[in-house]
């Protein structure tokens, strides 16, 4: 009887150390187990979060754990160097992507140029008859270079060519630099794509450069001895290089200026605020107006109290006692300020 | 990074004239060294010579930002002065304005101050001058232009536009990118 009570006594405690596996929600929760990912869509209870928020929270987050490892335990399970381990399936949540979605790739320049003429791409065939060798030759790739190498055996060296020079090394070298010219274009589209200054190619050839380039490059060779181009005699018509950027190139011309301006732009400046400080108020309307009324009153108010002290004094021209004011208006209570030392009795009670 | 054009300058320092009056001076002519405006992407900037010095030695397409932008010329040619130049206003402002403490937030979301804000106001302002709004715990939270002179705010009512707003501090986080 007494190991029966021992070891339900031990079973209570355990169970009481251990949570239940088993947890209730209101609303089932949604488990992606594939990204490892729960989420609960019961409402919080707002008077617990209130009274009690870090173990409420504690509590909320162990259970739904709980029911996450609960259907992990589901899957299939092997034993991998005294390891249990689960096979997770494939998430199904979608994440939003950190970046934008990349859009169409930027055009080279020719295809550019082909788009706008309409030039269409036209598939040449993978093998061509030739009639020298008398068989079917590839058009490029394998067994081409073979091919070229059993055609031409033997090169004309043309009558205006220096006959010793090795019209095989010559033809090689065309090759090659067309290879780099080629590979220079590529390296072009990449930089237009990108949109970043792209550093200057600098002499690209005789074939490739345009008269603008030689003409820099010119420039720049002249001005580059010791003493920076100032004994180099001149060609007749000669032009110098000019352009964007085309300066600084050039060995021996004047740098740019620092913008540090030191004390010339400090006393500049402060001249320049002494004009602005010292400039004439523009004339204030408004105010000079309302000067210009109260001046007005105060001179009426002054005419009036004379008026009724001498009569007739003046032409005869008004009658009765402190007849209206000339502009027709009304004087009005509490604008301005009143003579009244002056007029001594203030202004007339009708 | 350049010098300021003459015209430039001069829109400059009549702007700053209007919120700090004389003491336009006094941010040239500076006892702890020499300070000066620069431009650059038609921002105006005001940094210590020193800082000029080392930002010199950065291609200007890759610098961002030197020293305290004071504002930004518009494509016709006017300053609008932003926020960030608060911290050199403030201190030699000539007009200021205080709002209520109810009002504070309000104003900090970009409004003008109505008289029913106001707290205090510097006597004799002028209508149509530069003011910097104060709380009433003396913090700079931005800067205005008098709708009103003194005067006329005695007599105004309650909803009467006191200043207008021009830059509030709220504006480091509203337009936090275009602002440096």
């Amino acid at each position: 009887m007494d190991v029966v009570q021992e070891v339900l006594e031990k079973q209570k405690r355990d169970l009481e150390r251990y949570k239940p596996i088993i947890v209730e929600k209101h609303l089932e929760v949604r488990n992606d187990v594939g990204m490892m990912l729960c989420s609960d869509p019961n409402d919080l209870d707002e008077k617990v979060l209130k009274e009690n928020k870090e173990d409420y929270l504690r509590e909320l987050t162990r259970d739904n754990v709980q029911l996450l490892i609960n259907e992990i335990w589901e899957l299939p399970t092997e034993r991998v160097d005294e390891c249990i381990v689960a096979k997770l399936p494939a998430p199904t949540t979608v994440l939003p992507r950190i970046r934008k979605v990349p859009g169409p790739r930027a055009l080279t320049k020719w295809e550019k140029f082909a788009k706008e003429k309409g030039i269409k791409k036209k598939k040449k065939d993978k093998k061509k008859f030739d009639e020298v060798l008398d068989k079917w030759v590839p058009t490029y790739g394998y067994r081409k270079a073979d091919a070229e190498k059993q055609k031409e055996w033997v090169l004309e060296v043309p009558k205006n060519v220096d006959p010793m020079e090795d019209m095989f090394q010559k033809k090689i070298d065309v090759r090659n630099e067309k290879v780099a010219k080629n590979e220079i274009q590529r390296m072009k589209n990449i930089v237009r794509a990108k949109k970043i200054d792209a550093p200057r190619a600098g002499y690209l050839g005789p074939e490739v450069a345009d008269s603008k380039t030689l003409r820099t490059v010119a420039t720049v060779a002249k001005a580059s001895t010791a003493s920076v181009g100032k004994f180099q005699e001149k060609l007749p018509n000669e032009k110098q290089a000019r352009g964007i950027g085309v300066k600084e190139l050039i060995p021996g011309t004047k740098r740019k200026a620092s913008h540090i301006g030191g004390e010339s732009e400090k006393e500049e400046n402060l001249a320049l605020i002494k004009s602005i400080l010292n400039k004439k108020p523009k004339i204030d309307v408004e105010r000079a107006i309302s000067l210009q009324k109260r001046d007005d009153r105060i001179e009426r108010d002054q005419e009036q109290a004379g008026g009724g002290g001498k009569k007739k004094s003046k032409k005869g021209g008004r009658k009765g006692r402190g007849g209206a004011p000339k502009s027709g208006k009304k004087p009005k209570g509490g604008m301005g300020q009143r003579a009244v030392k002056k007029g001594g009795s203030g202004r007339k009670r009708r | 990074m350049k010098r300021l054009s003459e015209e430039r300058a001069k829109i400059l320092f009549e702007k700053l004239a209007k919120f700090i009056g004389p003491n336009v001076k006094q941010l040239i002519d500076r006892p702890d060294g020499t300070y000066c405006f620069r431009e650059h992407r038609d921002r105006v900037y005001y940094v210590s010579e020193k800082i000029l010095k080392l930002a010199e030695t950065f291609n200007p397409n890759q610098l961002v930002c030197v020293g305290t932008c004071f504002g930004k010329f518009t494509k016709s040619n006017k300053l609008k002065l932003h926020i960030t130049a608060l911290t050199y206003l403030a201190p030699y402002a000539q007009y200021k304005i205080w709002v209520k403490p109810s009002f504070e937030q309000q104003f900090l979301y970009g409004n003008h101050v109505p008289k029913s804000g106001l707290g205090r106001i510097t006597e004799n302002t002028p209508q149509y001058a530069g003011t910097v709004v104060y709380s009433m715990s003396d913090m700079p939270l931005g800067f205005g232009v008098a709708a009103r002179s003194t005067a006329d705010c005695k007599l105004a009512d309650p909803l009467a536009t006191v200043c207008f707003h021009q830059a509030d501090i709220g504006e480091y986080i509203r337009s936090e990118d275009t602002l440096f």
